[in-house]
């Protein structure tokens, strides 16, 4: 365990944005399993092929004889995911009911949650940019020359589970949040607004940029997946780092740092 | 370790309950909805600001890959809509009433032999899909100038043939509205073709409205009144359209 100092390590602004991030990815997650029920199937290029196939994820259910199967085909290949995709509680439905917001069918609430959560997410972020390039927080998060040729140490560190408590973070963290700030939360906006037909209008190239409507919906989806795998990771690291002072210093802004020895 | 496995635990039924917990949101008059539903005027305003008239995308010849498809009512079974498509619609008229100095009728000889716009659009279902045909029809904007819309007019609604639900009162049928800038946005046409051939029944046949900066909900099928009115109060429940009174957004651009 640590036993150094305790240093201040997370801004009031950054522990204020980090909640409301986290409340906000929350309800976008479960909203946006409600809103994809309505339309199991994620599809590449400018439209939803009916009378042809450019489906990568289809989500359905068949009936074998009054007996109800969810099945998944992902890139042609069907899985039999009853019970959980498809078909759950021996109801029809994509995602389960105790995944999506509100757990009953309701596309109308998914989305009106859905976009509400959107803009509290896109002027956090925005004031966090701002404030962040302002006050030099931005530059501490970009992996500098000194961190790359700290990487391989770092990875076989992490490896061997030997987490170093210092006011800093390590690379492998700097790559991790510039990734979620800088590529899947922008990501995630601007797939989101290449679906929107207004939105289209007022810049149709970044319709093109992204290959069309459908292969936008379907990286939206894609990079929701990258993000809960960073949540995954993220949870993990807490707790092999050591819950509490993590916690503290995302509640409170002070971190115990290592003492003069390395754990 | 004990520790560590209670608060995976307790994590999990806390996203299993928190599911249920905005349930009542669905609830047409619950304040947690309206809260939720505050985004709405903000989304508008800042699409309206960014698009101005700008126009949606179009696409080639070779983008329709396939027909497109019908949703919702597909085969209106009112009695007045069956009579007029077992006769080609040759008796069919569009009427253009309300907040107007001269309403008007146009039979759909009338309508076809105004200019017409001939636009290769996408359509996007507020489900999530999108597919792209080809649609001819007259700007609505041309409409509406015959029957010379009075000043105080700011929203234009659309009644329909299709009976989409059966309540107690009665036969609910489709109503829509959309305002006067998009109802005068060039791509904002009556369509009465469909991929080259007279719009089939099961899209809409034969007036639909096309609004191609609006999701697929807003493009009204079956349309034989357009009423302009200054008010949305009075229609439906109040929401403007049969859907917005349903929970979906009124201004349908996301």
């Amino acid at each position: 365990m640590p036993n150094g100092p305790l240093v201040y390590r997370q801004r009031l602004l950054t522990r204020i944005t980090h909640w409301v991030w986290a409340v906000c990815l929350f309800f976008l997650m479960l909203t946006g399993l409600q809103i994809f029920n309505a339309f199991p199937s994620l599809h590449f290029g400018k439209e939803s092929g009916f009378d042809y196939n450019n489906a990568i994820l289809q989500i359905g259910a068949v009936d074998t004889g009054g007996n109800l199967r969810g099945v998944t085909r992902v890139l042609g290949t069907e899985f039999d995911t009853t019970g959980f995709l498809g078909v759950s509680d021996g109801e029809v439905r994509a995602f389960p009911a105790a995944l999506t917001i509100p757990s009953k069918t309701s596309l109308a609430t998914g989305r009106i949650i859905h976009f509400f959560f959107a803009w509290v997410l896109v002027g956090t972020l925005a004031l966090w940019f701002v404030a962040s390039a302002l006050n030099g927080r931005l530059r501490q998060l970009i992996p500098g020359p000194a961190d790359l040729r700290a990487l391989p140490r770092d990875i076989a560190d992490h490896a061997r589970l030997r987490f170093h408590h210092t006011g800093e973070y390590s690379v492998l963290q700097k790559l991790a949040y510039a990734s979620v700030l800088f590529l899947a939360l922008p990501l995630m906006i601007l797939t989101g607004l290449s679906m929107s037909p207004g939105f289209n209008a007022a810049a149709p190239w970044l319709l093109e940029v992204f290959g069309g409507r459908q292969t936008a919906r379907t990286i939206h989806f894609l990079t929701m997946v990258a993000l809960l795998g960073f949540f995954a990771v993220h949870m993990a690291m807490i707790l092999l780092a050591g819950p509490l002072n993590e916690m503290r210093s995302i509640l409170t802004g002070w971190y115990r740092t290592d003492g003069g020895k390395d754990v | 370790m004990f520790d560590r496995r209670k608060f995976l635990l307790g994590g999990t039924a806390l996203a299993l309950s928190g599911c249920k917990v905005f349930d009542s949101a669905t609830d047409r008059d619950s304040a947690l909805r309206a809260l939720f539903a505050s985004h709405e005027g903000l989304t508008m305003s800042a699409q309206r600001a960014l698009i101005g008239d700008r126009i949606a995308p179009e696409f080639a010849e070779a983008d329709i890959r396939q027909g497109q498809r019908p949703n919702g009512s597909v085969d209106p079974d009112s009695a007045a809509y069956r009579q007029l498509a077992e006769t080609a619609f040759r008796d069919y008229q569009l009427t253009v009433t309300g907040l107007v100095d001269t309403p008007v009728t146009l039979s759909l000889a009338d309508l076809t032999a105004l200019p017409s716009r001939t636009q290769i659009t996408r359509h996007d279902c507020v489900e999530g899909w999108s597919c792209i045909a080809k649609w001819q029809g007259v700007p609505l904007g041309t409409v509406l100038n015959l029957a010379k819309p009075k000043l105080t007019a700011r929203y234009a609604v659309f009644h329909c043939f299709d009976a989409i639900e059966r309540s107690l009162s009665g036969e609910v049928f489709y109503y829509e509205s959309i305002d006067l800038i998009d109802a005068f946005h060039p791509q904002t046409i009556l369509a009465y073709a469909m991929n080259g051939a007279p719009l089939p029944v099961a899209n809409g046949a034969p007036l639909r409205l096309r609004v191609e900066r609006q999701l697929g909900y807003k493009m009204a099928k079956y349309v034989h009144t357009i009423e302009l009115t200054d008010s949305l109060a009075t229609l439906g429940f109040g929401k403007g359209s049969y859907w917005a009174d349903r929970g979906y957004e009124w201004y349908a651009g996301i």
